[in-house]
């Protein structure tokens, strides 16, 4: 009740601050959480929800939009429960998706190790790394399936990490005192999406599934109020697709590369989600994204990626720069005395091991002030000489020797002889198309899993959480909340002709208009200006200045991007610059919405650090009175409208972090 | 540094193709081997010619969508690195580089260098899996592996199914493919019901799918990014002499 009071007083002040930019419309509310006490909730759900005759099922179809961890598993469970599905990737293979880039592990809750875990430490640790503001009975259910996970992983022959009695080996990871992380080497993403991929085939095999490889979707289908089908471009024959279906699931990932450079694989997208928010789905939190304090520097302008480096060499690497501005000399030739390890330095406590968020900030900071090292000077030193002194080379070897190579492979350097060098980069987002208990967005019938959704990391994700709840909602979740809906599809009525007329029309005029441009710039140099512009002023410290900056320059760029883009050739076979260049004009109006969500969002949390909310010692403040809410956001053409969901803590109490 | 490129071209299966000869200069030693092709591909397009299509997705090494013939060599010379993670470092100024696709019956080229590499699917389609429907699994500590044998599981299960095995073998078989999966799961208890089963519908899908048979030669496992080792293979046709002979 509080809160509620709270919010509203809020809303009108905000319509006085940000007069034009956007609208507040109406509270949102999950209606679909049970009451009752927390770990009930999900068994409560799960009874109430409608069953599926399985005669009925085999009359249904299912489009799963991604074939990722939640994608892939949710299209296996899918067809193993008996729907006809229909399963979509831009890839050539369902084995692509980024999911098989995750190093780090999976958590559960199995206290395998007696340290303490429970399934209720592993909630309270997430909703407390979020920086409270995920929604409890998510992250309870979350944590109650994280068990089952692991059980249906090791029955599929995912080959994880054992100890010599042949147990599950786990470790602890991202901060929590708790052993549960379990691992299969630094390739733990790798070996879940092969088992997600392998369960998918198999359906496939058994006629339930039909896979559609390098196709990409680029609009959802939406009649009679319900989602009903997509359209799909063949990047193979440039043949535009429909594929109708009683409901649609997107599982398409996080929007990450909105920044141009990110740990995301190049081809990864907002276009899918997006194209579902203009049709309805309102958007969660888009500003909150995570940044990763330890990613390999960026080399040169030539830079298409970033690649991610195991968070857990700051367990015996430390951090420094130079106490000197501009100081060119070789780290070697820099005495001890001259050196800044600025972790240690500002955070006693914790030192090198500060969360991820605060171990980024302090990286930019520093090479702000000019002390960075490397290109640009965008880098600081991850040193190894003490760690190799202390155990010797050979111990570090068998820790890191997989990370060690992978580092000499890209930048040249011996990371044995030179310290590393190392600077943050986008890595995942927390934000997403808002869902209900249920994983429905705003349109009936469109579910959204994995990173596409906004749901259970709050504004910062804990380490190893990512893969738990991709599979989460793709084997547990989702295929039980679905048959809620779809039990009722006998009343869904037929799809509309004007409705999938209108979808294609949307999507042929874009590929037209694209085509038809002929300026003088790519694609792609309008994508990494577009990603500078979000780096520098919606990137780890964002400020009002910046953000209104930010929104300034974005929509003036949109606008030369339709003027001059350059997308050569036709639309008839495979043409990759057709295609990117569609994602990035997609990506200009979600960095836009971005920023307002920043700028109106003006506590900091978690991974969204507002400069003018941090307490006398520079950390990040919360504004629990006036943000403890989801900011929903809807499309209308007039400029977004905010839907408030607000947040209420019944288990879990809120306080304010501190790692010194 | 200043660099002569000869990729092949071909528009389209039906295309016969051909080698085309292009200049790349300022080439840095610190870009990747894509990053490089995109630097070509960003001129190509501003002069209004066609960029050279090339698959590539995640470029940390992983995903295994990437791969060209680089001199001669599927993924370059440089041991165990994909395409996507060869450095330019290892060229030299005035180099002439040769690239060209997969080249194998079972894999069509699509478009330049973008092959068709979906057999690979099909091969797992036709067993390389457990069949354990979601919420039917056991507790996982219900089954201990022994650790030699989960770790050996693992090293066969990191293939990341890119092809440049098939691409490198005289014969153009996928035996290195196909056996790395069927060693990851007849190595771990989970995989022992369907185990014979298993390696006679993947051998036999692989055989129709128009891959070659295998002669050790061994390019395979030179050339893996991942470094599958070759006496899988041997545990290949173990299991498949097995289940035949029964």
């Amino acid at each position: 009740m509080k809160f509620r009071r709270r919010a509203q007083q809020q809303q009108e002040e905000e319509t006085v601050s940000l007069p034009g930019m956007y609208r507040v419309g109406e509270p949102i509310q999950d209606t679909k959480a049970p009451d009752g006490p927390i770990e009930d909730r999900w068994d409560t759900r799960r009874f109430q929800a409608k069953l599926v005759n399985p005669v009925n099922k085999r009359k249904l179809t299912v489009i799963v939009v991604g074939t990722g961890l939640a994608g892939g598993s949710a299209a296996a469970t899918l067809g193993e429960l008996g729907y006809k599905v229909k399963s979509f990737c831009y890839q050539d293979s369902p084995r692509r998706a980024h999911s098989i880039a995750a190093q780090g592990g999976i958590n559960a809750a199995k206290n395998y190790r007696g340290d303490g875990d429970s399934i209720y430490r592993l909630f309270y640790d997430t909703v407390k790394g979020g920086d409270y503001r995920a929604r409890e009975s998510n992250v309870y259910r979350l944590a109650q399936v994280s068990v089952n996970i692991i059980d249906q992983a090791v029955a599929q022959g995912v080959p994880f990490a054992r100890e010599y009695g042949g147990l599950l080996d786990t470790r602890s990871f991202g901060g929590t005192q708790v052993s549960r992380t379990f691992y299969a080497r630094g390739q733990t993403g790798q070996q879940l999406l092969l088992g997600a991929y392998q369960a998918l085939e198999r359906q496939v095999a058994a006629g339930n599934v039909e896979v559609f490889t390098r196709h990409e979707m680029l609009e959802l289908i939406v009649s009679g109020g319900r989602a009903r089908g997509v359209v799909v471009r063949d990047m193979v024959t440039g043949e535009i697709e429909t594929h109708l279906a009683d409901a649609v699931v997107l599982a398409s990932g996080g929007y990450g590369n909105v920044f141009y450079l990110s740990t995301n694989a190049k081809g990864c997208n907002t276009t899918a989600i997006w194209r579902a928010h203009k049709k309805g789905a309102y958007f969660g939190n888009p500003c909150y994204t995570q940044i990763h304090p330890t990613c390999i520097p960026q080399s040169g302008d030539h830079q298409s990626k970033l690649t991610l480096m195991s968070e857990s060499l700051r367990n015996d690497g430390r951090v420094w720069v130079p106490k000197r501005k501009g100081d060119n000399r070789a780290p070697g030739d820099i005495p001890e005395d001259e050196r800044d390890y600025y972790l240690e330095r500002i955070y006693p406590a914790f030192g090198n091991l500060v969360p991820r968020d605060i171990a980024s900030r302090a990286a930019k900071n520093v090479c702000d002030e000019g002390r960075g090292v490397g290109p640009g000077g965008l880098g600081v030193y991850l040193d190894f000489a003490d760690a190799i002194r202390r155990m010797g080379r050979e111990a570090v070897e068998k820790k890191y020797g997989n990370l060690f190579e992978m580092y000499e492979r890209i930048t040249g350097e011996n990371p044995y002889e030179v310290p590393m060098r190392i600077y943050p980069a986008v890595h995942y987002t927390m934000g997403g198309l808002w869902v209900d208990y249920d994983l429905q967005s705003t349109i009936p019938g469109l579910f959204v899993i994995g990173e596409a959704n906004f749901s259970d990391h709050g504004a910062n994700r804990l380490g190893a959480s990512a893969l738990m709840q991709g599979l989460a909602d793709g084997y547990f979740v989702l295929p039980t909340t679905i048959g809620d809906y779809l039990a009722g599809a006998t009343s869904f009525g037929p799809v509309e002709e004007d409705d999938v007329a209108e979808a294609r029309k949307a999507v042929q005029d874009k590929i037209d208009k694209l085509l038809s441009v002929n300026g003088n710039r790519t694609a792609d140099s309008f994508h990494r200006e577009l990603g500078r512009i979000m780096w520098d002023y919606c990137g780890m410290e964002r400020t009002e200045e910046s953000l209104r900056k930010a929104l300034e320059r974005i929509p003036e760029l949109r606008e030369e991007f339709w003027n001059n883009v350059k997308v050569p050739g036709d639309a008839e076979g495979l043409n990759q610059a057709l295609e990117r260049a569609g994602r990035v004009a997609d990506f200009f109006e979600l960095a836009e919405l971005m920023c307002i969500d920043a700028l109106h969002r003006t506590e900091s949390c978690g991974g969204h650090f507002r400069a003018e909310s941090q307490d006398a010692d520079g950390e990040a403040l919360r504004d629990d009175e006036n943000f403890a809410y989801v900011a929903a956001w809807e499309w209308t053409p007039e400029g977004p409208v905010l839907h408030k969901e607000e947040l209420n803590y019944e288990y879990v109490k809120m306080t304010q972090r501190s790692y010194k | 540094m200043n660099l002569t490129l000869k990729i092949w071209r071909q528009n389209g299966s039906s295309d016969k193709g051909r080698m085309v000869t292009y200049r790349v200069d300022d080439v840095s030693p610190d870009m990747s081997f894509l990053e490089m092709l995109d630097v070509l591909n960003e001129r190509l397009i501003l002069e209004g010619d066609d960029p050279v299509a090339f698959d590539h997705d995640c470029r940390e090494g992983i995903c295994g969508m990437c791969g060209m013939v680089i001199n001669g060599v599927a993924h370059g010379e440089q041991k165990l690195t994909t395409t996507c993670q060869l450095h330019m470092r290892h060229f030299k100024d005035g180099d002439t580089i040769t690239i060209e696709p997969w080249r194998a019956a079972a894999f069509p080229v699509v478009k330049d260098l973008v092959v068709d590499r979906s057999a690979f699917d099909r091969i797992i389609q036709a067993g390389g899996f457990v069949s354990v429907p979601t919420g039917s699994a056991p507790e996982a500590h219900s089954v201990p592996v022994p650790k030699a044998d989960a770790d050996a599981a693992f090293d066969a299960a990191t293939c990341i199914g890119c092809g440049a095995c098939v691409a490198a073998c005289p014969n153009g078989s996928a035996s290195l493919f196909t056996a790395a999966k069927i060693t990851h799961l007849s190595l771990l208890p989970q995989g022992q019901p369907e185990r014979e089963s298993r390696a006679r519908a993947m051998v036999e899908q692989m055989d129709a799918e128009g891959f070659g048979g295998c002669t050790n030669t061994g390019e395979c496992t030179a050339v893996c990014p991942k470094g599958i080792p070759f006496d899988t293979i041997a545990r290949m046709n173990a299991d498949y002499l097995k289940a035949a002979s029964k």
